[in-house]
């Protein structure tokens, strides 16, 4: 958390322990089971609608998913670069800017996203009495692929707030764009990056196959 | 040093309003979280109030069905999520965490404060869709009733419970990173009192089963407002998918509200009764493993929703091994009260009405964890007793207790001994008489959640009316003499009761930054011995 939470944080002297870290896991396990919930619903459709899950899977972009993905894993590498040269007092220059650059890749990937949202609309792929396809099951698929990949959108769009927050401290030598903060703000980044690890298969690559 | 150079105390550290709604003392936020939660029990036990007048006679004569329909549910969503969920662990846990810790303050004291508003704000957006209207669904929000049929305001109802519940999951990412981090240095993991293991597991709870509620309110409002069809049969989704996520979270939510009441009493036991606490170690794991079983018995509220029997069976196993740890802590605390020194005082008796009607509640759970039975008995009054006598009896009994073993600690004065009895008897008997006669109702066949029931069920029914009139004085008398003892009450020492946890080593009330000197940590915990004197001396 921030610098005022840890100086005031109520220990003996000398001790300083990183609650933000563990803070940030606890948070991240929480997060795990919110979109638990959503897998369970996945799973669910799935089984019971193969056909449909099938049909609704081969009309999302698996192209701008792929690129989207590739954006996604480059960003992490930043974020993990930019957290390794904090570390390092000759490296530290580059923290700032690799921050920022994290920040422009997750941009880059709403915007590709957005461009996949919008022609889904104009194909009638969003749920609905004019929704495109006909087979049993493809509608659940596409409300859960929205809810899903909308909800992962919103969690990059407070990523990327955190990130650039901190760019921005750091570049100006704040004393709370420390190298806690950032480990703590990057564990979250490569969070939101593994859900979509997980996201792309689950959505995109259903009997893509042969 | 005398008591005049010290520094003040957490009550008079800033007096002005903005001291207060902005603070980030764990002691104060217990405060505002203490007021806030009083409220909504008054508000829902208005509602429970009217639905014991209607059913004072059979025919559904005070309120419509609607207006039925609407109060139960107001009764349920306000005191599960307003007040039973963050009852102890924002009120009691915030309050005490730290100081049993040794600690200043929690991990991230402005984290705290906004549990606090996120707290209020979802209880306001819950209470604006009562004002609207009220909901008509029961506080579990069956779909595709809550989906497609209600004709309620289900959706802002749902947008104020998934607030609140981020409320309770930063409080428990709070207390978790608190006890990992912020124990003094001689209190190692088993030096800790279990108030603290208590808030440790239902900390876990909250951080992992409240997102689930979260996501599946997320998804009742979007099938609500879109009709996606993920639980609407009528768009090919599954209601049973619905019941799975719900109890998911609301079963794991019992223990949520059964845990902390489990800590509280295993505080106030061995101090009234002057033993350490019989079986330590057992104790702790025994709240671990609750809160770890608890997550595997869900099932057991679907029973008759045409679940597998392969499904129900594991089930009802699991449910039934939930039954070993919490009868390892009915023994233990028992066996704790052995060759006791043991004094009645209005905490005490809380705890032991505790012990009594959580036993009731346990073992008439096993009667719904019994796959016939729980046949016969699902959607009747049986059920209505059986969470009853561990929410109420079990919860609300250790949470008065609780308030009342720790009040001279918070306000540095004494409540008024004999009053606090008197009300303790009263919550003890009004709460048998309400819920007591409801088991048999159940049994006999009353169904829950109607307005009007057969002439046969009258005598029952009109004791459990008359009982809760008698809880209703139990509960109000409190709120008269505790605020009486704010002005009047006699000055309480640092530790009245002669308790060991290093609550007791800090001034009453404490400072804002909780010991003027460090805490020291006893060699064992609940080094309690029946020879010593009881109280230390009042200045």
């Amino acid at each position: 958390m921030t610098a005022a939470t840890l100086t005031d944080a109520p220990t003996e002297p000398g001790l300083d322990p990183d609650t933000g870290k563990l803070g940030m896991w606890v948070f991240l396990a929480s997060e795990v089971l919110f979109f638990g919930g959503l897998f369970v619903a996945y799973l669910y459709g799935r089984t019971h609608f193969p056909a449909g899950w099938a049909e609704g899977s081969r009309h999302t972009d698996v192209l701008l998913g792929t690129v989207n993905t590739a954006v996604l894993l480059t960003s992490s590498a930043a974020v993990a670069l930019a957290v390794a040269c904090e570390e390092d007092a000759r490296q530290r220059r580059w923290t700032a800017r690799l921050l920022a650059l994290t920040a422009a890749l997750g941009v880059a990937f709403l915007v590709l996203k957005g461009l996949e949202w919008h022609a889904e609309w104009r194909e009638h792929l969003v749920p609905g009495p004019a929704f495109a396809l006909h087979v049993a099951g493809a509608q659940q698929f596409f409300a859960l692929y929205f809810v899903m990949t909308g909800l992962h959108g919103v969690h990059m769009i407070c990523g990327i707030a955190a990130l650039g927050v901190l760019a921005r401290g750091r570049s100006r030598e704040r004393a709370w764009a420390r190298a806690r903060q950032l480990e703590a703000a990057a564990l979250y980044w490569h969070f939101v990056d593994v859900v979509w690890i997980f996201l792309y298969p689950l959505l995109y690559l259903v009997d893509r196959h042969g | 040093m005398t008591t005049d150079t010290l520094p003040a105390s957490y009550l008079d550290d800033g007096l002005t309003l903005r001291s207060w709604l902005a603070t980030t003392d764990h002691k104060r936020i217990a405060i505002l979280y203490a007021l806030a939660i009083t409220a909504f029990f008054f508000v829902g036990g208005a509602a429970a109030t009217i639905i014991r007048m209607e059913l004072a006679t059979p025919a559904g004569d005070l309120v419509s069905n609607d207006g039925y329909n609407k109060l139960f549910t107001a009764h349920g969503v306000i005191m599960v999520w307003l007040f039973l969920i963050p009852s102890i662990p924002s009120v009691l846990g915030n309050f005490l965490l730290p100081l049993m810790l040794g600690a200043r303050d929690l991990a991230f004291p402005r984290l705290n404060l906004l549990s606090w508003y996120l707290y209020v704000a979802g209880g306001l957006i819950t209470l604006e869709a009562l004002l609207l209207g009220g909901v008509d669904t029961g506080w579990t929000f069956y779909t595709p009733y809550s989906t497609m049929f209600s004709n309620t305001y289900v959706v802002l109802t749902l947008v104020g419970v998934f607030v609140t519940g981020f409320s309770s999951i930063l409080t428990g990412l709070n207390f978790i990173v608190t006890i990992h981090t912020l124990r003094a240095p001689a209190m190692g993991w088993f030096k800790l009192p279990l108030f603290a293991w208590a808030m440790y597991a239902t900390s876990l709870i909250l951080v992992l089963a409240t997102p689930v509620l979260a996501i599946t309110t997320l998804l009742v409002c979007a099938e609500r407002l879109f009709q996606i069809g993920i639980f609407d049969p009528a768009f090919g989704g599954d209601p049973l998918l619905f019941q799975h996520l719900f109890w998911f979270y609301s079963h794991p939510a019992v223990y949520i509200m059964v845990l902390p009441a489990m800590g509280v009493v295993s505080e106030i036991i061995p101090c009234f009764a002057r033993r350490p606490v019989f079986g330590y170690d057992s104790m702790a794991y025994a709240i671990l493993a609750i809160a770890s079983v608890g997550f595997l018995v869900w099932g057991h509220h679907m029973f008759v929703s045409g679940q597998s029997l392969a499904a129900s069976m594991t089930f009802s196993l699991l449910s039934f091994i939930v039954a070993i740890p919490s009868a390892i802590k009915v023994f233990n605390w028992t066996a704790t009260l052995y060759k006791g020194s043991i004094r009645l005082d209005a905490p005490m008796l809380y705890a032991l009405g505790f012990v009594g009607l959580f036993t009731i509640g346990g073992l008439t759970g096993l009667f719904l964890a019994s796959l016939a039975l729980d046949v016969h008995l699902t959607d009747t009054y049986f059920v209505v007793a059986h969470f009853h006598y561990i929410m109420v009896g079990g919860t609300v009994m250790a949470y008065f207790g609780g308030l009342h073993f720790w009040w001279p600690k918070a306000t540095g004065r004494m409540y008024p001994e004999v009053w606090a009895r008197i009300a303790a008897v009263l919550v003890f008997v009004g709460f048998n008489l309400t819920f007591f006669p409801q088991f048999i109702l159940g049994m006999e066949g009353m169904p829950r959640r109607y307005h009007a029931y057969p002439p046969q069920f009258q005598v029952l029914n009109l004791l459990s009316s008359a009982g809760a009139g008698v809880l209703a004085i139990g509960y109000l008398m409190p709120l008269v003499y505790f605020a009486w003892s704010l002005a009047r009450g006699k000055a309480a020492g640092a530790n009245p009761f002669g308790a060991k946890g290093l609550e007791w080593q800090a001034r009453s009330p404490p400072p804002t930054h909780n010991f003027d000197a460090p805490p020291v940590v006893p060699a064992k915990v609940y080094d309690y011995h029946a020879d010593e004197p009881e109280a230390e001396p009042v200045p």
